[in-house]
């Protein structure tokens, strides 16, 4: 039984529809990552998925539970993490987190070692007394965090956990996140427009103007690109371009001014392609696949282009 | 269990974060009360009851009228920050919870009350000036005014659940929540006003907030000489508000 089992969810806003028939399953102590770029529908899945409002269609479980007519149940065994903190910023890090474990039913003793424990494991004990509005960005994520965790969820659902974190707190972040799956078995979401965050999941979920456009592992996402990526700039891409394609029969796309070719064996096409235009080509790089890659390949434009 | 956990949790939540926020209170007990002095001052000796029995300084008229705009402003204060804290605020995480979506409901109201009844009681200790004596019963005024708070305060959520600005709040504040107040009888007896004016009066459901509060704090012959609805009524009518706007409050919470 999969931890979330998601089949054929469809809502919209109005008429414009947010998610088209998206259907996928998350496995126990799996890293999961919704990627796509803003408004692809990423945070409308989000959303339906911590339980704030239910799809126009279609089913989700959690747990073997239905968000619809088990939301309590949901609730219990899911931890969330806004993107936007849901932290009270004139009250402590401590009060906070005592709200939340009332909330949960928790109280007394039991809830006080929870909430050391925790304040431990993320290490902001030293905090407990601060006013959350003093804290900086990272160390408020990681409250947020404490406090998405405080009852012990079998599943944790995070929104874009990185937002304004600098690169040393992100890796903080997914550090503590590998070991809640590795030593806890915590299956944990996450949403996100960042390639290198999502190319830490164990599976990815490309989302497009809300449907699927691909899933899998990153490195079988990154197989399915006939091998290497040769970007080529020119004094004339399009020109180039046609004549690429006529003398190889390769099919080059062109992105933003420059010309983006898979191949097998790039470098040794790169020497061809060289001497077959002299004079026409500027720069030549030469890369292995990444997951933007990937989105390219399965909706033609980059992840970035529709904000 | 759960449901007792959920709405203290949440009540004093409310009242932490007032007491760390001064100048709410400022503004929630210090408006009214320059309101009072000047206004009362002010209109001073020229006031006379419609009735016809005898005459009464406006301040002393005017001096319920206040405490209800107390209830009104902090009962407002304190459910406008409903629009931002479910948007991108604490209440996100409030709605994930496993807790019945009635203690979001009652730990709001519980706690805006509460906050309500301290101040108004606060601005009560200017009652033996006002009124020449103290109320006739401290616990009865202590009830009366908190089921008017509880009423605004559950009349403030079910605005500002929907609401999808703070802006959008204040627009209703100053053209529906301000005027409610003012053609309560808060200000100038219904007698006095002209007849179309007494009709919108008659039906505004905080006329009888106001009425009631006053007849808490006189004795029947001086409730009646002053005029107003009957006693029996004030507090039907405001008790029937209060629970209507609680179960109003209930129902869009568990719709979205």
């Amino acid at each position: 039984m999969p931890v979330v089992d998601v089949r054929n969810v469809c809502h919209s806003y109005g008429a414009h529809p947010a998610l088209q028939d998206v259907s996928f399953a998350v496995e126990q102590a799996e890293i999961f990552a919704l990627l796509g770029p803003n408004g692809g529908g990423k945070t409308t899945l989000f959303r339906i998925l911590s339980t704030l409002f239910p799809p126009d269609r279609g089913s989700v479980r959690i747990f073997d539970a239905d968000i619809r007519t088990q939301a309590a149940e949901v609730r219990r065994n899911i931890g969330v993490v806004f993107q936007n903190p849901s932290l009270d910023g004139k009250l402590t890090v401590r009060e906070n987190l005592i709200h939340q474990g009332h909330l949960f039913g928790m109280h007394g003793r039991s809830l006080r070692t929870r909430i050391a424990a925790m304040m431990e494991h993320l290490r902001i004990a030293d905090r407990s007394g601060h006013l959350v509005q003093t804290l900086s960005g990272g160390l408020q994520r990681r409250v947020e965090l404490a406090k998405g965790l405080l009852h012990a969820p079998r599943l944790l659902i995070l929104d874009e956990p990185s937002a304004g974190l600098d690169p040393g707190a992100r890796h903080d972040l997914w550090e503590y996140l590998e070991r809640l799956r590795d030593e806890e078995q915590v299956t944990i979401l996450v949403t996100t427009h960042l390639i290198d965050e999502a190319d830490r999941a164990s599976r990815v979920l490309i989302l497009n103007k809300g449907t699927v456009v691909a899933t899998g592992s990153p490195h079988t996402l990154k197989q399915r690109i006939g091998g290497d990526i040769i970007a080529v700039t020119s004094v004339d891409a399009e020109r180039l371009r046609d004549r690429v394609a006529e003398k190889f029969g390769l099919q080059p796309a062109l992105l933003n001014g420059s010309l983006r070719i898979e191949k097998v064996d790039g470098h040794r096409f790169i020497a061809t392609l060289i001497e077959s235009f002299p004079g026409m080509i500027d720069t030549v790089t030469l890369s292995k696949p990444t997951l933007e890659d990937v989105f390219i390949d399965c909706t033609g434009h980059r992840l970035w282009e529709d904000e | 269990m759960n449901f007792v956990l959920g709405t203290v949790t949440l009540w004093q939540r409310e009242l932490v974060r007032f007491f760390r926020q001064r100048s709410r209170i400022a503004g929630a007990l210090g408006t009214p009360l320059v309101f009072w002095l000047l206004l009362g001052s002010g209109v001073g000796q020229s006031f006379s009851l419609p009735t016809g029995s005898g005459t009464m300084d406006y301040m002393e008229y005017f001096f319920p009228g206040t405490v209800v705009m107390i209830l009104l402003f902090t009962s407002i204060f304190s459910t406008i920050s409903i629009i931002e804290d479910r948007k991108e605020g604490f209440l996100q995480a409030v709605l994930v919870a496993p807790t019945p979506r009635a203690t979001i409901v009652l730990g709001k109201i519980a706690g805006s009350t509460s906050l309500a009844l301290i101040q108004g009681m606060i601005f009560m200790v200017l009652a033996p000036f006002a009124l020449g004596a103290a109320p006739r019963s401290i616990p009865l005024t202590i009830g009366v005014l908190a089921l008017v708070a509880f009423g605004l305060t559950g009349l403030g959520y079910l605005i500002a659940w929907n609401m999808e600005s703070t802006q959008g709040f204040h627009a209703i504040m100053n053209l529906f929540l301000i005027p409610m107040w003012l053609l309560s009888g808060a200000v100038f007896p219904i007698g006095g006003a002209p007849g179309w004016l007494q009709w919108v009066i008659r039906v505004n459901p905080l006329t009888y907030g106001v009425s009631a509060v006053r007849w808490s704090m006189y004795d029947a012959a001086d409730y009646l000489a002053i005029g107003g609805p009957a006693p029996a009524l004030a507090l039907g009518v405001t008790s029937a508000f209060a629970g209507i706007m609680f179960v109003a409050a209930l129902a869009v919470t568990i719709k979205r």
